[in-house]
């Protein structure tokens, strides 16, 4: 029977992972990420679970290292932030085309330069194109839930990736949220066993990790790409089970309160929470507002958003990550670009919000969906603000 | 005695006839490796040795670009490859995996050894903090280092274990330079630095000798290092044909001596004649130091000399630590 | 000599690029390669099984009457098994 407690998220996520059998997990420590490390390794150290933690020397072996477990068929985790991300970066790609079931879950928080340890999704955004199926968490329950689901979803037959998790970092690691705990047999039931494609035993040798000339090259990559894509058909199948089972309902986009809304707010992570107190406040106003809740990232949800923006005059995307050169961030020009051949679309504004950690209020939020609101005549094309940024 | 018994005592006992080896071919025909090149025959001795229970994790290299042309493979054994600077770090992964998947009785329960194989790139240079990580956390598992003194794959780059003198492309030798201008990094004493209670020189040069030393570090129960000398005639500008006698030249010389440090105890496993072969008789067969002077061989020479003193002083006082 | 057969669909593609054919490497014969084979003497042949050990690619192998020879499929013409034949039971001799 789940119970309800109260937790600080970091470690929830490790009580999370340490229900689903894992066999093996290598870490490294990275503020903020560094407590579902800890408290993992607490765990396995109190044989609460039969695992083995990695105390890997970097992330780059920490990741290595998980795929080395993975390649023998055992179920692996790591966890990682930043500049951990980065310094992994090599290897990402990597286990996505070797089509290994990983399991990573991500603190968020800026990359450097300058150097920071706060909150924003430039860690993994600058992974876009590494092939791993990525869904971000909006609070706690939220990101326990799907460090659960993960391994569900990347161990399918048809799916066969590595996913990554991804939470606020502070902003949600260190958090005590309630949060409802499945039980063993609970996660047992709706998690099966890990059965590899193929596994690094003497009893069937294999040769893993190929190289693979021109005249085969683009026919791998066309069959990852296919991988990716279609593994949204198992991510939706397993968000209906979780639903059915445990009631709590996933979408790729969820929306708030978007029933007639003429200006529309995209958010990603934590801050959904605080944009739905200022949607809240706007619509006692009588403004006609509403939010969109990315939670799928990768394979990136076209249909559903084009579906969910569908009669909105504005959207109003937020970035929390820069895209140095091309004029905006990363997931406004994803969406103008899933929106590109409607025959109508909003207008879509650019707000880069929550860079290196700085803080949105509701009030925020406020300002900036009755600033899209207003009419002022000319519909701005590729049009990017830093919000709140200071200028004389 | 019986016949039954002498067959026994033949298995017990280190290999010492070549018709004695495990005749599967674990490094089969068919890969693509130069002509006469000393690294694919040790990789190729390495696994006889090893046996068919290993799983061997391969750095980017020469050895491993040679053998995994998708969609063949030369390898009989499990054989996964990840990326450059980490063999050591999947290995370590592979050892943690099959450890508690044979715990768990989600595999046979059987023993299986977890090695990684890299060439000196790939764990002198670019992958010594992965292997440094992965032998001071205690992983079972053995490393062999292939060490052919440069980046060969990529054209023949200068490494830290090139030797001092040799001219390779990225410090060639000219005008103003004698080609490598740093004496070989002595990556085995790193190694005995981390405590292994098995660390060991090998040659494709004394295959039996490697042979058995991979044997024994097969056995450890913990990280064990093998450091072995690989011949690379394309890389060395010399002709195939001589790939064993190089080799041999360099531990006659005593450039590259064959020795084991078993939990801190230094022994020589193969005894080159005391006052050991000049120098020019190793480097006259190489075209990458064609270039030296007589002066500048000398300083070869004296240093080779003066490392090997280091050498057996190290054989002399050293003491096995379970003797402290 | 065999070649590479490349898959005709992108399906067929292997997950992963796994190969579960071990050894598959066969396949390509290397002693395309050479410009000289090695011949065995077997007058002087000793039957030590050394060119077994020293050959890079594995190819010599020893017959029902304990002489050695090598696959000419595979072998390199490198040149390494006469050198190491202390009997100078083995000759290079030149391709075509």
């Amino acid at each position: 029977m789940s119970k309800r407690i109260g937790m600080e998220v970091a470690m929830a996520v490790a009580e999370a992972v340490a229900l689903c059998r894992l066999d093996v997990a290598a870490v490294y420590p990275i503020t903020p990420n560094t407590h579902v490390a800890e408290h993992l390794s607490d765990i396995v150290a109190d044989g609460k679970i039969d695992a083995e933690f990695i105390t890997v020397e970097s992330e780059h072996s920490a990741l290595s290292a998980v795929m080395g477990a993975s390649g023998t068929g055992a179920r692996t985790f790591t966890a990682t932030s930043s500049q951990g991300l980065m310094y992994m970066t090599e290897v990402l790609p990597i286990a996505s085309a070797m089509r290994l079931p990983i399991v990573m879950s991500i603190a968020n928080r800026a990359i450097s330069g300058p150097l920071s340890i706060w909150n924003d999704h430039s860690d993994i955004m600058y992974q876009r194109d590494a092939g791993w199926i990525s869904i971000f968490a909006e609070n706690g329950q939220e990101i326990v839930d799907m460090a659960i689901q993960a391994f569900k979803i990347a161990e399918h037959r048809d799916v066969m990736l590595p996913i990554n998790i991804n939470m606020d970092g502070f902003q949600l690691t260190h958090m005590v949220e309630p949060i409802e705990m499945l039980d063993q047999e609970e996660v047992d039931k709706f998690l099966p066993p890990f059965v590899p494609y193929a596994s690094l035993h003497p009893d069937r040798p294999v040769s893993m990790g190929a190289l693979a000339v021109p005249e085969i090259f683009t026919e791998v990559m066309k069959a990852k790409d296919e991988a990716l894509m279609n593994s949204k058909k198992v991510i939706l199948d397993v968000w209906k089970e979780w639903e059915r089972l445990f009631g709590r309902k996933y979408e790729p986009i969820q929306g708030y309160k978007t029933q007639g809304a003429e200006v529309l707010l995209l958010t990603m992570g934590s801050m959904g929470e605080t944009a739905e107190l200022a949607i809240d406040e706007l619509r006692r106003r009588g403004i006609a507002v509403g939010l969109l809740k990315m939670k799928l990232w990768r394979p990136f949800p076209k249909e559903e958003l084009r579906k969910a923006v569908k009669g909105a005059k504005t959207l109003i995307v937020s970035d929390r990550a820069v895209s140095f050169g091309a004029g905006g961030g990363p997931l406004a020009a994803e969406v103008r670009s899933a929106l590109y051949d409607e025959p109508s679309r909003p207008a879509v504004i650019n707000e880069l919000i929550g860079l290196g950690g700085r803080d949105m209020t509701v009030e925020d939020f406020i300002a900036i969906l009755i600033k899209a609101g207003k009419k002022d005549g000319k519909r701005k094309r590729e049009a990017y603000e830093f919000y709140g940024v200071r200028e004389a | 005695m019986s016949i039954a018994s002498d067959i026994k005592l033949v298995e017990d006992f280190e290999l010492y006839a070549p018709k004695l080896t495990d005749k599967e071919e674990y490094f089969c025909p068919g890969h693509r490796a130069c002509q006469g090149c000393g690294e694919a025959l040790a990789v190729r001795l390495m696994c006889k040795a090893l046996g068919k229970d290993t799983v061997i994790t391969n750095a980017t290299g020469c050895m491993e670009v040679v053998s995994s042309l998708y969609p063949t493979t030369a390898w009989k054994l499990p054989w996964i490859h990840v990326a450059f600077p980490n063999a050591a770090a999947v290995a370590s992964g592979v050892e943690a995996g099959l450890k508690a998947l044979r715990r768990k009785g989600k595999i046979a329960d059987r023993y299986v050894k977890s090695v990684a194989i890299g060439g000196d790139g790939g764990t002198m240079d670019i992958g010594l903090q992965a292997l440094s990580g992965a032998m001071e956390r205690g992983h079972d598992m053995l490393y062999v280092c292939f060490d052919n003194e440069a980046y060969m794959n990529t054209g023949i780059q200068r490494s830290s274990a090139t030797p001092f003198g040799a001219s390779t492309t990225t410090a060639p030798a000219g005008k103003v330079s004698i080609g490598n201008s740093t004496w070989k990094k002595n990556l085995p004493e790193i190694m005995v630095a981390h405590n292994l209670a098995y660390v060991a020189t090998a040659s494709h040069g004394y295959p039996l000798d490697f042979m058995n030393k991979v044997k024994k570090a097969r056995q450890v129960k913990g990280p064990s290092y093998i450091h072995c000398f690989s011949v690379c005639p394309t890389g060395w500008r010399c002709p195939s044909d001589i790939t064993m006698k190089m080799a041999r030249m360099a531990t006659e010389t005593g450039v590259f001596p064959l020795y084991e440090v078993e939990k801190g105890k230094y022994r020589m496993t193969i005894e080159p004649r005391a006052d050991l072969r000049p120098i020019d008789d190793y480097l006259k067969l190489q075209g990458r130091f064609r270039h030296l002077r007589p002066d500048q061989i000398k300083i070869i020479q004296d240093r080779v000399k003066l490392e090997y003193r280091k050498l057996l002083g190290k054989i002399k006082h050293s003491k096995s630590w379970d003797k402290i | 000599m065999a070649a590479n057969k490349w898959p005709e669909d992108w399906r067929s593609v292997n997950l992963g690029c796994v190969v579960f054919k071990p050894g598959s490497a066969g396949e390509y014969h290397t002693g395309s390669w050479r410009a000289q084979r090695p011949v065995w003497d077997k007058t002087k042949c000793i039957k030590c099984g050394l060119c077994y050990i020293v050959c890079p690619e594995g190819c010599i192998t020893e017959d029902a009457d304990g002489y050695f020879s090598a696959n000419l499929d595979y072998c390199k013409g490198c040149g390494i098994c006469p050198h190491e034949c202390w009997p100078m039971a083995i000759k290079m001799v030149e391709e075509g």
